[in-house]
């Protein structure tokens, strides 16, 4: 458990979004910041690496000065900093990673290096107290779709993961395809409510027939014949009328959700978990929550879903799992490396 | 010297089958621009592609639309790079250490978008959507490097007996 006063600095800058957070005996948030490259990036109609690295490097520092002077807090309060050093962009990570080193051996305090995928849960966990090991979590957004088994605080076992595609970049890809435009989760969502879920045959296509993967890059793959035809594919305009764009977007997201929601009960009926973290962005699809809330009641499970700002890319997060990861005495070098990929 | 080489595949695992052999033909330094639109193949060659290097079959290669660059070690080294997302902009710093690594294979999906960046050897592969699962492959070689391994491509193509 946590020591009654263990004040962590977590960091995260492992794509979009620059963050820092500090968080005391993992439960209580003295101050925190998040700086979105989005309208950065939109400003140059895409993300540039680059542009990106620059501006986590600009925005990281002042921002962990800005957090101690609104906590109060000095060098000498902070018990360990946790940096997010997987799987993320390999420039923007070491800009955390670097600034973490550079900070642990000034302050000499511990270092700990946390995998993205795994701070996702922790929010979850962090945002709900009575959530407790045994537990399943789906993290699902635009670069990752995972869901691991959690025997205890330590131990993040994965159980599923996609093939190919993430679901959320899925979202951004059919939208593109369906002419709806980004960002294409809430998109899609919102197209979806008034068409029939049921219009196209897709329900199974992200369950692929062999193990418990996901497979998300089929349906787009559907998608592009049902909107575009065969023949002129994205050179093409989308041949379907808006009926028919909602019809499309409803059962393409039905589908997802579908695959989504079967794999994550799957592994609580197997496991015998009586709770459901969720986490990422997509955690945000209205459709999402409900199905997995209703299909968690069947088997008398619980459902866990952080707020909105704790789904996405945050660093309050990544504090609570280095709270974890510190109470089970997984601490870090200062040689940690920042990678590209999870492991 | 061969420049130009086309194949169809009838179904998306005959396309991974193709990536496969193909990846079984390099020797590390190779370059492929992998152009199709979405959902045409991109990633399923890619897969086969990562196998054939020797990547280990339970190593899930997943797309790298997110973070543009996915790294694996087999035979040879695999570099998967996404420019996807890179609509417009100025490309990625330090992308050119790695294509044509010695050593390495690089693909790049969406690689007109990174354009001023690619190298001058690079064997494309252009995969357009004949009808609903079959796919017509286009290998075309920049340079007389690319070339050769397109040769060797042929060669083992030919020797296949799924591809004769």
């Amino acid at each position: 458990m946590a020591e009654k006063d263990d004040i962590i600095l977590g960091l995260e800058s492992s794509c979009d979004e620059t963050a820092g957070a500090l968080l005391r005996s993992g439960r209580e948030v003295l101050a925190q910041f998040v700086a979105s490259q989005i309208d950065l990036h939109r400003q140059y109609g895409g993300v540039v690496p680059e542009v990106a690295c620059r501006a986590h490097m600009e925005c990281l520092l002042p921002g962990v000065k800005r957090i101690l002077d609104e906590a109060k807090i000095t060098p000498a309060d902070i018990s360990a900093i946790a940096v997010t050093n997987r799987p993320g962009l390999i420039g923007a990570l070491l800009i955390g990673v670097t600034a973490a080193k550079a900070l642990a051996l000034a302050w000499e305090v511990p270092l700990i290096g946390v995998n993205h995928v795994e701070a996702h849960i922790a929010a979850a966990r962090f945002a709900e107290p009575e959530l407790r090991p045994p537990y399943v979590a789906l993290v699902v957004s635009g670069g990752h779709t995972n869901v691991y088994y959690i025997p205890d605080d330590a131990t993040y076992e994965c159980r599923c993961q996609t093939r190919d595609d993430a679901a959320g970049e899925a979202f951004d890809k059919v939208a593109k395809i369906l002419g709806l435009g980004f960002p294409g989760g809430p998109r899609i969502e919102k197209a979806a409510k008034t068409g029939n879920p049921k219009a196209f045959h897709w329900k199974n296509s992200c369950l692929p027939k062999t193990g418990d993967d996901f497979s998300f890059s089929g349906i787009k793959t559907g998608v592009l014949y049902a909107a575009r035809g065969q023949e002129n594919q994205m050179r093409g305009p989308v041949l379907l009328d808006e009926k028919g764009v909602a019809d499309a977007a409803a059962s393409f997201q039905r589908a997802v959700v579908h695959a989504l929601v079967t794999r994550t009960l799957a592994v609580a009926q197997e496991t015998g978990a009586k709770w459901i973290a969720l986490g990422g962005g997509v955690a945000a699809n209205g459709y999402l929550r409900e199905e997995m809330a209703r299909a968690a009641k069947k088997i008398g499970a619980r459902v866990a879903i952080p707020p909105m700002n704790l789904c996405t890319d945050n660093a309050v997060m990544i504090a609570a799992r280095g709270q974890e990861l510190l109470a089970a005495g997984k601490i870090d070098h200062l040689g940690i490396e920042a990678l590209a990929r999870g492991k | 010297m061969e420049t130009s080489f086309s194949l169809s595949t009838k179904t998306p695992e005959e396309t991974t089958a193709l990536g496969r052999l193909v990846g079984e033909c390099c020797e590390g330094g190779e370059v492929f621009l992998l152009r199709g639109t979405l959902g045409a193949g991109k990633t399923c060659f890619c897969q086969g592609l990562a196998r054939g290097l020797g990547i280990p079959e339970n190593e899930p290669v997943t797309s790298p639309t997110f973070t543009l660059h996915c790294q694996y070690f087999g035979r040879l080294e695999f570099n998967h790079l996404d420019a996807y997302r890179l609509e417009g902009t100025a490309g990625v710093e330090g992308l050119e250490e790695l294509l044509g690594a010695v050593g390495a294979v690089a693909a790049v999906e969406w690689p007109d978008f990174i354009s001023p960046q690619l190298p001058s050897s690079a064997l494309s592969v252009d995969i357009e959507i004949a009808n609903s699962e079959s796919r017509m492959l286009v290998f075309s070689a920049s340079d007389a490097r690319a070339g050769k391994t397109l040769e060797r491509i042929v060669r083992t193509c030919s020797q296949s007996p799924r591809f004769p």
